[in-house]
């Protein structure tokens, strides 16, 4: 396989050259992919929603954002910035202290699971050996910071939307670790890295989209729902419960709900595009492609050309799955949360359990393509 | 010491500070929604605890199960039931507290002298490539009855659920018949040969 391109071993390098001690200079590296994941993370919020309004716009035929920059691409801004320079109101009977840090614990673990999010084959942060488990064991700190939040608000209105969120998450929590324990089982391992590996080879034929159709419409549900989006926004059903547990919240803090919800909605997209849709490998095998032209797979611009494709693709994949996850909010209506809880238990977690079944029956039936 | 080295040990303080203070928190604050959120904080510095002995899986798996399964649920039966009720102050409540205090007291006294005498066989930490397939093997083989009867546990955990959920295995009460009545005065009918 070709091992692609190494930041982290030249980084170090060049910093070693420059007469930085040999033990400092990986320190000295550490930094370096957080700062550029938390700001990719952060434009990756800006650009979600723009595309919110602008497809929003187009479903119910209006045009969107217009003027603030071209074709409105500066309006998320303007939305950021006039939230930070909103008063920070904490309500009067609230308790101040946990009413602060809802919502920093509902962001902070949709942050780090980025660091198992790859974009090439050195193209991430960490390479954990539990890899896509870290991103479901943090993903459910989350409803305790939606507790918290509505909890401390004191508003009846903050605490059902609180408690529905957290009955929400763990409720669509358990089909969607059904799901993805599917593919670990074909992948014989839960580093995303190794996920990618097993699916690429083939082009687009070797995705798990084709070895997994049950799984992938279980895990974009689940998804769905652990995100909080439309049709499964239940905690701010505002006909219902004003906003949920987002009511009493203003200026940044809310803020920071409105950024954790978008940043969540990528991670999920990434995801899936890294279990289901073949992470950063093109629908044309590069490696077959650049076989074809003769030129060997090691050098230098092949490599550049491979790492900024896989890049782009998984980018790519990652932003057609938000379109739809859009499409879908404005064009479905919300369930009602008998509805949401009956197809959560009643019918998500079955059908994912036989799919894991037959998953393993399957894997010890063929273990040519099912990776045995 | 190299850096790693020192990296370990501050974090090992710290994790063993938020342990000790949450978990000295969870006992002694008044308030049942903070002391649940403490529990948490412990719970997620236990894990960070498993993390610096290099079991990236048991870790997850406690922030899994106990802080995202457990302490949610605690959280939840909490808000449900909370009712701002103030209890009467028992005389000499004291007494109680001086009494779990010693036997806690004692507890921890006893478990220490235990870790303190028993001659753990204390290995250069072995370099586990993959915990999990090594805690995989571990369950298929010489943990194998006490995997199978934790699940065993489970299951008549889940069991019992379901009989606590389904009411019909419950004995009913028979409730009286209520005779529903407006609690207006009866009035007369207005009639139209009212002047």
């Amino acid at each position: 396989m070709n091992p692609g391109i190494d930041l982290q071993a030249s980084v170090i390098h060049v910093l070693t050259d420059l007469g930085v001690p040999e033990d400092l200079a990986p320190v000295l590296w550490v930094p370096l992919p957080l700062l550029l994941m938390l700001a990719a993370a952060t434009v990756g919020v800006l650009v979600a929603v723009w595309l919110e309004r602008k497809v929003s716009a187009a479903a119910q035929q209006r045009v969107g954002p217009e003027y603030i920059g071209p074709l409105g691409i500066l309006a998320p801004v303007a939305d950021g910035l006039k939230l930070i320079f909103k008063e920070d109101v904490i309500p009067a009977k609230a308790d101040p202290l946990l009413f602060t840090l809802g919502p920093a614990i509902v962001v902070i673990p949709v942050f780090l699971s980025y660091l198992v999010v790859p974009f090439g084959q050195k193209m991430v942060i960490t390479d954990l050996g539990i890899g896509i488990f870290f991103w479901i064991a943090l993903a459910s700190v989350v409803p305790i910071g939606l507790l918290m939040a509505g909890y401390a608000s004191n508003n009846k209105y903050a605490l059902l939307g609180g408690l529905r969120a957290a009955a929400q998450s763990i409720s669509y929590e358990i089909p969607l670790a059904l799901a993805v324990l599917a593919i670990v089982m074909m992948s014989n391992s839960l580093s995303t890295i190794d996920i990618v590996q097993q699916q690429s080879g083939y082009g687009i034929l070797g995705w798990n989209l084709w070895r997994q159709p049950v799984g992938l419409v279980i895990f974009w549900v689940a998804a769905l729902a652990e995100c909080e989006r439309l049709p499964f926004d239940l905690p701010e059903a505002e006909e219902e419960l004003v906003a949920g547990y987002q009511t009493e919240y203003t200026g940044m803090k809310f803020g920071l709900f409105y950024l954790g919800s978008y940043v969540n909605l990528i991670l999920s997209s990434l995801l899936f595009a890294v279990l289901y849709l073949g992470g950063w490998e093109s629908p044309v095998s590069v490696s077959w492609l650049v076989g074809l032209v003769g030129v060997p797979e090691n050098t230098p611009w092949v490599e550049v050309i491979t790492a900024s494709l896989g890049v782009v693709m998984t980018l790519f994949k990652a932003y057609l799955l938000l379109f739809l996850a859009i499409l879908l909010r404005w064009t479905v209506p919300r369930v009602r949360i008998d509805q949401l809880l009956d197809l959560g238990w009643k019918f998500l977690l079955p059908v994912s359990l036989v799919n894991l079944l037959a998953t393993a029956a399957l894997k010890l039936a063929f273990p040519v393509a099912f990776g045995g | 010491m190299n850096l790693a080295a020192g990296v370990q040990i501050v974090s090992f303080g710290l994790l063993a500070a938020i342990i000790l203070v949450g978990a000295l928190g969870v006992v002694l604050l008044p308030n049942i929604v903070f002391a649940a959120f403490l529990l948490g904080l412990v719970f997620i510095g236990m894990a960070g605890q498993y993390l610096l002995l290099n079991a990236d899986f048991v870790a997850a798996a406690q922030v899994l199960i106990y802080v995202g399964a457990v302490n949610v649920l605690i959280l939840f039966a909490i808000m449900l039931v909370n009712k701002k009720e103030d209890f009467t102050p028992l005389p000499r409540a004291w007494v109680r507290r001086g009494a779990t205090a010693l036997v806690c007291l004692g507890l921890f006294a006893l478990m220490g002298t235990t870790i303190a005498s028993t001659p753990w066989a204390l290995d250069p930490a072995p370099t586990v490539s993959s915990s999990v397939a090594t805690i995989g093997a571990h369950f298929f083989s010489d943990f194998l009855l006490p995997f199978e009867l934790v699940s065993v546990l489970l299951l008549a955990a889940l069991i019992g659920a379901v009989v606590l959920a389904r009411r019909d295995y419950l004995p009913t009460v028979k409730e009286q018949e209520t005779v529903f009545s407006l609690p207006e005065r009866p009035r007369e009918l207005i009639t139209s040969d009212s002047k």
